[in-house]
């Protein structure tokens, strides 16, 4: 990490998101060879603050230019970190397609149910009922769809090695979200796939909650629709629970 | 076994006042400051020092790097120092 103060709201996930993967790096030793492709959203940020090469691709572009660098650079660790409407929204082609392709990156994805830069309007995730900016009386099924599951979706892709959806909210989560993080940037120096890691986090300004608060709130109404652990480990995809 | 107390050591300006550190705290060391910092926010303090014991779950979920964990076995003679931030 920079000596930068991060500039995302008080108690965001996207900070400690930032903290893992740079540590995992770090202890990996592979921060000379990683090049991170941050798109739009609040993880736009993450150039400013994460201390290895970072370029920045347009809107839900991300997995098509670390495609592209990770085919110009096979040696290269090459990873996305993107928010859930710039990669369930914009991307969704981008991701898919890069997952089907199988192509060697490692794909961070974080995922708040809401546009949190923008103002907090409706995202593909966003839960059922959910008040937000542009669904103000709740999101509803019959006009808006039900929220997509994005690990759910990659992982049925014969490209997707390992799929895996985490949180960042208490230290066990944390602990194992970086264990997680680890395992997708070692498949990556065996060149085994794409890794896919859902991070669910809180956007307590989108949510109009306070950090504790919202991070409950996420407990009660986001894990039983985003349930935390492994879909997809080894190419094999785990029974459903 | 060698009992382990700990010491936290916040940075204030970076601090944000989340309070993220304090649900995660077992032994209810950490408060909020009724001061605030140069941004506006109230800055968590170990409010109980005693309590501490170094476990590093506030420096772990803290978003924004702001806490330093310090770690010493009591009973030991040679004072052995570890860090964790």
């Amino acid at each position: 990490m920079t000596d930068n103060a991060l500039t995302y709201c008080p108690g965001c996930g996207h900070g400690t998101a930032h903290n893992i993967t740079m540590e995992v790096l770090e202890e990996l030793g592979i921060g000379d060879e990683t090049i991170g492709v941050a798109p739009v959203g609040c993880s736009v940020f993450a150039y400013d603050f994460m201390n290895v090469d970072m370029t920045q691709a347009p809107h839900g572009r991300a997995p098509a230019v670390a495609t592209g660098i990770s085919r110009t650079w096979p040696d290269k660790y090459v990873f996305t970190y993107q928010g859930d409407g710039d990669l369930a929204a914009i991307g969704t082609a981008e991701t898919i397609h890069a997952c089907n392709r199988g192509e060697n990156i490692v794909i961070i994805f974080v995922n708040n149910g809401i546009y949190g830069m923008t103002g907090g309007q409706m995202a593909p995730t966003t839960l059922e009922g959910m008040r937000t900016s542009t669904s103000p009386y709740g999101r509803e099924i019959e006009s808006m769809g039900s929220p997509i599951k994005m690990s759910e979706l990659v992982a049925q892709l014969p490209g997707t090695y390992f799929v895996t959806r985490q949180s960042v909210h208490t230290h066990k989560n944390v602990r194992k979200a970086k264990k997680a993080i680890k395992k997708a940037f070692e498949n990556t120096r065996l060149r085994k796939g794409l890794s896919f890691i859902e991070i669910v986090s809180n956007c307590n300004s989108g949510w109009k909650m306070t950090p504790n608060e919202s991070n409950e709130w996420m407990e009660e109404n986001m894990f039983p629709m985003f349930p935390l652990g492994d879909i997809k480990v080894n190419g094999k995809l785990k029974q459903a629970s | 076994m060698a009992k382990v107390k700990g010491a936290i050591v916040v940075n204030t300006e970076v601090c944000k006042g989340c309070e993220v550190c304090i649900p995660v705290c077992n032994e209810n060391a950490i408060g909020m400051s009724q001061n605030v910092n140069r941004k506006g926010y109230h800055y968590a303090y170990m409010s109980n020092p005693e309590a501490c014991n170094g476990c590093t779950n506030c420096a772990i979920v803290c978003p924004d790097r702001a806490i330093t964990v310090y770690r010493v076995k009591v009973p030991t003679d040679s004072h052995q120092i570890q860090s964790h931030g």
